[in-house]
């Protein structure tokens, strides 16, 4: 083998990483801690002085919290499901996959559909005799509303990347272990608790780790559904950058929305720890 | 009871569990496809129908709004350009990891699989800037560049995992049998993994079809549909909105569609 072929074909994804992700998020930092052309924290305690960075700051780390939880249950329902499918288990796992492919945008928009106030769930509340007149669901005084509104598209739009992830780490559990448990009299439930979920650790951990950030990212959603209602990091990174133009401000969000997603990065990666020799 | 009627019991309880599942699933897109098929009228009147009228009015009214047509065409554009600068820098990459062994390898790997831990589409801030000091700014080849950034690690993953089953014997067979290296690689193993290499494509393509927050920021004149439809949210009667929304949701189903067979070889390998 010529020693310089794996080089060569590692060049361009490389030069493009180098280029493309490793410099700008340089650039990012530096642009967070200049200010009028001088190092300074100037951009940091604008943002932070702001009345809106608390909200904002709550509501992104709220959202993450009570989707998360949710999802992750949601997820390992879906994936048991799957897998213990024999009939039709292509085109189950077709259907669940499908939001995978739908954008956070087009995911808010579906949702939108359903929740405005000519909306189908008004629709149905009033065709069902439940209300008398369409209610406005998603206005500034309701925000919980709005809140839930968004928890469950966000449910509706993310669980499948995590349920494939599941699905792909339930299938390299050997199914020996499964037998065994039963042989020995443990039950469904328990052979889920004490087999499965021990030996999905490494899958669980990817799978929280893409839907924790991805958490962080949350944008479209938010906007299509509750406008300016909901503030959150990423629409406010948005705000600053093309409606205020302050792109010190706009870099000292991004700052922020990087330090909680490698926190809670290192920390999903320390709390879910699987020895080597104990991967199966 | 007898031990099968619980059986079959659960069983019920089992396959209705999972109807339900797919309902979730499918019916919020159902609704919005309502939508989109019936007339403006109908999407702002009160109460709804739960079946479409079948009236192309909002689709004509989306398709004759002012831009909607250009934001299509860049959108195909940069996915296009993504899909092709993905694979091109990404699959080499993959065949190199699989292949062989060399000093460096588990740097490389860590880079890609750092890119994880890192909200990607902020890397539109700093090259907002960047882009306007060497004229990509509101190009649609700058967006693909930000675009692939986000679709690179998940082509050279997949290449990595499809190139791994394709045993290298074969590889050394053609190599004795009179093949040179480049031969061996175009006529034995390209087509195994062809399937698998188009199935990351088509991924690609999604990532950037369905990308907001860059496209948002790095595109004035030319906007993509999501920017198209993002930037107007607050403006944008409901018809256009639904009917946008079903543009962006419509090619999706297909996209899945075409890559169910590879999505445990974009996500299980994950976490090796």
């Amino acid at each position: 083998m010529p020693r310089m072929l794996p080089y060569l074909l590692l060049f361009p994804a490389t030069a493009f990483l180098i280029l493309f992700f490793l410099y700008p998020f340089t650039l990012v930092a530096i642009d967070s801690l200049r200010h009028d052309g001088v190092w300074s924290l100037e951009n940091f305690d604008r943002m932070a002085g702001h009345w809106k960075f608390g909200i904002t700051f709550r509501n992104t780390i709220l959202l993450a919290a009570v989707v998360v939880p949710l999802q992750l249950t949601l997820a390992l329902m879906m994936a048991s499901m799957v897998t213990r499918l024999v009939r039709a288990r292509g085109a189950v796992l077709y259907i669940f996959a499908i939001p995978l492919g739908i954008s956070d945008l087009a995911a808010g928009l579906v949702w939108l559909a359903i929740f405005e106030q000519s909306g189908f769930l008004n629709s149905a509340l009033t065709g069902l005799g439940i209300t008398e007149r369409p209610q406005l669901f998603l206005g500034y005084q309701s925000k919980g509303v709005i809140f839930a509104a968004i928890v469950l598209t966000e449910l509706w739009r993310a669980t499948a990347i995590m349920m494939v992830i599941l699905v792909a780490g339930m299938g390299l559990i050997p199914k020996e272990y499964g037998e065994a448990a039963e042989v020995f009299g443990a039950s469904r439930w328990q052979r889920f608790r004490r087999v499965t979920l021990p030996l999905l650790k490494p899958s669980l951990q990817t799978a929280l780790i893409l839907r924790v950030i991805m958490a962080f990212e949350v944008f479209a959603v938010v906007l299509a559904l509750g406008g300016t209602n909901l503030p959150v990091l990423m629409s406010e990174t948005y705000h600053w950058q093309f409606t205020m133009q302050e792109r010190g401000v706009a870099a000292a969000y991004a700052m922020v929305i990087l330090g909680i997603s490698v926190g809670f990065t290192v920390l999903i990666l320390r709390l879910l720890h699987v020895p080597k020799e104990a991967r199966p | 009871m007898s031990e099968t009627t619980v059986r079959r019991a659960g069983n019920r309880v089992f396959v209705a569990a999972v109807v339900l599942a797919c309902v979730w699933v499918l019916v919020p897109i159902y609704l919005l496809l309502v939508n989109a098929l019936s007339a403006p009228a109908e999407v702002t009147g009160f109460p709804k129908r739960f079946w479409p009228s079948f009236d192309l009015a909002s689709i004509r009214f989306f398709l004759g709004f002012r831009g909607v047509t250009s934001a299509l065409w860049n959108s195909v554009q940069v996915a296009v350009l993504t899909m092709v600068m993905a694979i091109a820098a990404g699959a080499p990459a993959g065949y190199a990891l699989a292949r062989f062994d060399f000093p460096g390898k588990q740097l490389f790997r860590f880079m890609v699989v750092m890119t994880r831990a890192f909200p990607l589409p902020l890397l539109a801030l700093p090259l907002a800037v960047l882009f306007i000091r060497v004229g990509l700014d509101d190009t649609v080849l700058g967006l693909a560049f930000v675009h692939t950034t986000l679709a690179l690690p998940f082509a050279v993953l997949i290449t990595y995992s499809l190139f791994s089953g394709i045993p290298y014997e074969l590889e050394e067979a053609a190599l004795t049998l009179g093949c040179n290296r480049v031969q061996a690689f175009l006529k034995v193993v390209l087509p195994l993994a062809a399937p698998g290499i188009a199935a990351s494509a088509v991924f690609a393509f999604v990532i950037s079809w369905n990308e907001v927050f860059a496209s948002a920021v790095l595109t004035i004149e030319h906007r993509t549909l999501t920017a198209f439809l993002l930037q107007s949210l607050d403006v944008s009667p409901l018809p256009l909105k639904f009917a946008g929304g079903a543009a962006l949701v419509l090619p999706a189903l297909g996209f899945i569609f075409a890559v169910r067979k590879y999505l445990f070889a974009m996500w299980g390998i994950a976490n090796r």
